[in-house]
């Protein structure tokens, strides 16, 4: 009973990460339809980013806000300068852009630290929850995905901001006849996005260590997650990665061992795809043609 | 005295094909302007080309300060605030939401209630249906909406695409009713696109006639529903 709940309680703490980059995800799909493959990249960069800072002597509370205002501007700089002038290229163009931006960040974040695992250090790896059922780590994890989801939550439905950010991303045209300047609403997604990439990284890696292939294997799962959820749903997303978070560790421990989670992830997806291709949350877009 | 709203010589394309050649229209600062046309004739092309959401030549001037290649935003930040064909509500969101992106440029809060309170004032069905999704209102609904959400903007001047599109008759009169009693309550000039040629002129002061992306009629809407030609030619009662 013991390693069942403790088995839970680790899938929500990595679910909650899966959820967090899934959300970066969809926040983009939502308003761009596009699927930013570099995103997890971009959040290798910013936990790489944070690493330096901590190496530097910075104190963990402070790199860790630094860098997720350094991962907004970032998000909204390669919104801005790159993804911006592809605004009228073709589907399949800015998927090759942003391929090219995968392959970049990896490259990038490989010449600049080197290939050798680093160690990633979390605030709360001495303390002890008082029970073996949690790791000190995984509840951290939780409350400050949890929270951080919160924040996102009341901003979204809330602020006349987010409020914007929403009308931008439901009707561009509308939007910019309310006086909205939908650039800088999608800009502002890119930067959010970002920034929840870089906590998502820095959650991660003390778990799996950091190097340049860190993020690949949580992109995918993110991936997976928003596709469960639905693509178009944030709530379904995270929804969608605390399940995946939970049941993979589930089936993992139980059923099939830990080397086949991946692949077991993927089969989740296209069984998913088969079966509900908006996921299980996701909206069914019809179109009239 | 000098027109809020001017265009000169405006052309514009959809792709390779030209949609307006060379428009000439005034509207009067508190007045209301109607522009009539047949279906295709290039009336809403010309209120998109006004808002600077399709790329023109030509001249257009708000104001006395031409306005010509700037983006759609800061169009809407002079002042000009428009009622698009299909309505463009956001339809996911709710009636309050819808309101509150309308006054988007005002943020401050007791000022925004106040303009709804004031919206209310002229369609209070909306304050009803405040918590709604926006796309589950009826059709007369979702227009009252649409031409809320612009006045809660405090514009100079309104253009609406066909507010009578698609409504029953008794709904179209409502509509046009409050219409002029923004007109006079709001100091809101109007430029108002419609195929229903009657319902327009009886509302406006002046008109223009567009045909394929021309105007070929201009004048007060007094003498045009009274002249027996353009009646029959262009009017089609």
């Amino acid at each position: 009973m013991d390693l069942l709940i403790q088995q839970i309680f680790s899938g929500l703490a990595t679910g909650s990460i899966y959820a967090s980059l899934a959300l970066a995800l969809v926040m983009i799909f939502n308003s761009t339809n596009h699927i930013n493959f570099a995103q997890g990249e971009m959040a290798l960069i910013s936990t790489y980013f944070a690493w330096t800072l901590i190496a530097l002597g910075f104190p963990y509370w402070a790199a860790f806000p630094l860098t997720i205002v350094a991962s907004f501007a970032f998000g909204v700089l390669v919104e801005r300068l790159l993804i911006r002038s592809f605004h009228n290229a073709p589907h399949l163009s800015l998927v090759v852009v942003f391929i090219g931006l995968l392959l970049a960040f990896n490259a990038l974040a490989g010449w600049i630290w080197g290939f050798l695992l680093k160690e990633f250090p979390s605030p709360v790896r001495n303390l002890n929850t008082g029970t073996p059922l949690i790791a000190a780590h995984e509840l951290f994890v939780l409350c400050v995905t949890l929270g951080l989801l919160a924040v996102l939550y009341i901003f979204f439905r809330f602020t006349t901001l987010g409020l914007a950010m929403r009308a931008a991303a439901l009707n561009p045209t509308s939007a910019r006849l309310v006086g909205i300047r939908v650039g800088w609403m999608l800009a502002l997604g890119w930067g959010l996005a970002g920034a929840l990439g870089a906590v998502a990284g820095m959650l991660v890696a003390p778990i799996v260590y950091l190097d340049p292939s860190m993020m690949i294997g949580i992109l995918l799962y993110a991936f997976a997650s928003a596709m469960l959820g639905g693509l178009n749903n944030p709530a379904g997303a995270v929804a969608g990665g605390l399940i995946f978070g939970v049941v993979e560790n589930l089936v993992g421990t139980y059923l099939i061992g830990h080397e086949l989670k991946l692949t077991f992830a993927l089969i989740v997806v296209i069984a998913v795809l088969l079966i509900r291709p908006a996921g299980l949350f996701g909206k069914v877009i019809v179109k009239r043609v | 005295m000098q027109p809020l709203l001017q265009t000169r010589g405006l052309t514009a394309f959809y792709g390779s094909t030209q949609a307006l050649f060379g428009v000439d229209i005034t509207v009067q600062a508190g007045g209301i302007t109607a522009l009539l046309g047949a279906n295709g004739a290039g009336k809403t092309t010309t209120l998109r080309a006004i808002c600077g959401m399709i790329r023109i030549a030509g001249e257009i001037s708000f104001d006395g300060n031409s306005i010509r290649g700037m983006p759609t935003e800061s169009i809407v930040r002079l002042g000009i605030a428009h009622v698009p064909d299909g309505r463009g509500t956001f339809t996911d969101l709710t009636v309050e939401e819808n309101l509150r992106l309308g006054g988007y440029l005002r943020p401050s809060h007791p000022e925004l209630a106040a303009d709804m309170e004031r919206v209310f004032g002229y369609f209070p069905v909306l304050k009803q249906r405040l918590r709604q999704q926006a796309g589950t209102l009826s059709g007369g609904e979702q227009q009252m909406l649409a031409i809320s959400r612009a006045l809660m903007l405090r514009p100079r001047l309104m253009l609406l695409d066909e507010p009578s599109f698609g409504l029953a008759p008794l709904i179209v009169q409502e509509i046009f009713r409050i219409m002029r009693r923004i007109n006079e309550e709001e100091k809101v000039s109007m430029l108002l696109v419609e195929q229903n040629a009657k319902l327009a002129l009886d509302l406006a002061d002046h008109a223009f006639l567009i045909e394929t992306g021309k105007v070929v009629v201009a004048g007060k809407a007094a003498d045009m529903i009274n002249d027996e030609g353009v009646r029959r030619a262009y009017l089609g009662y």
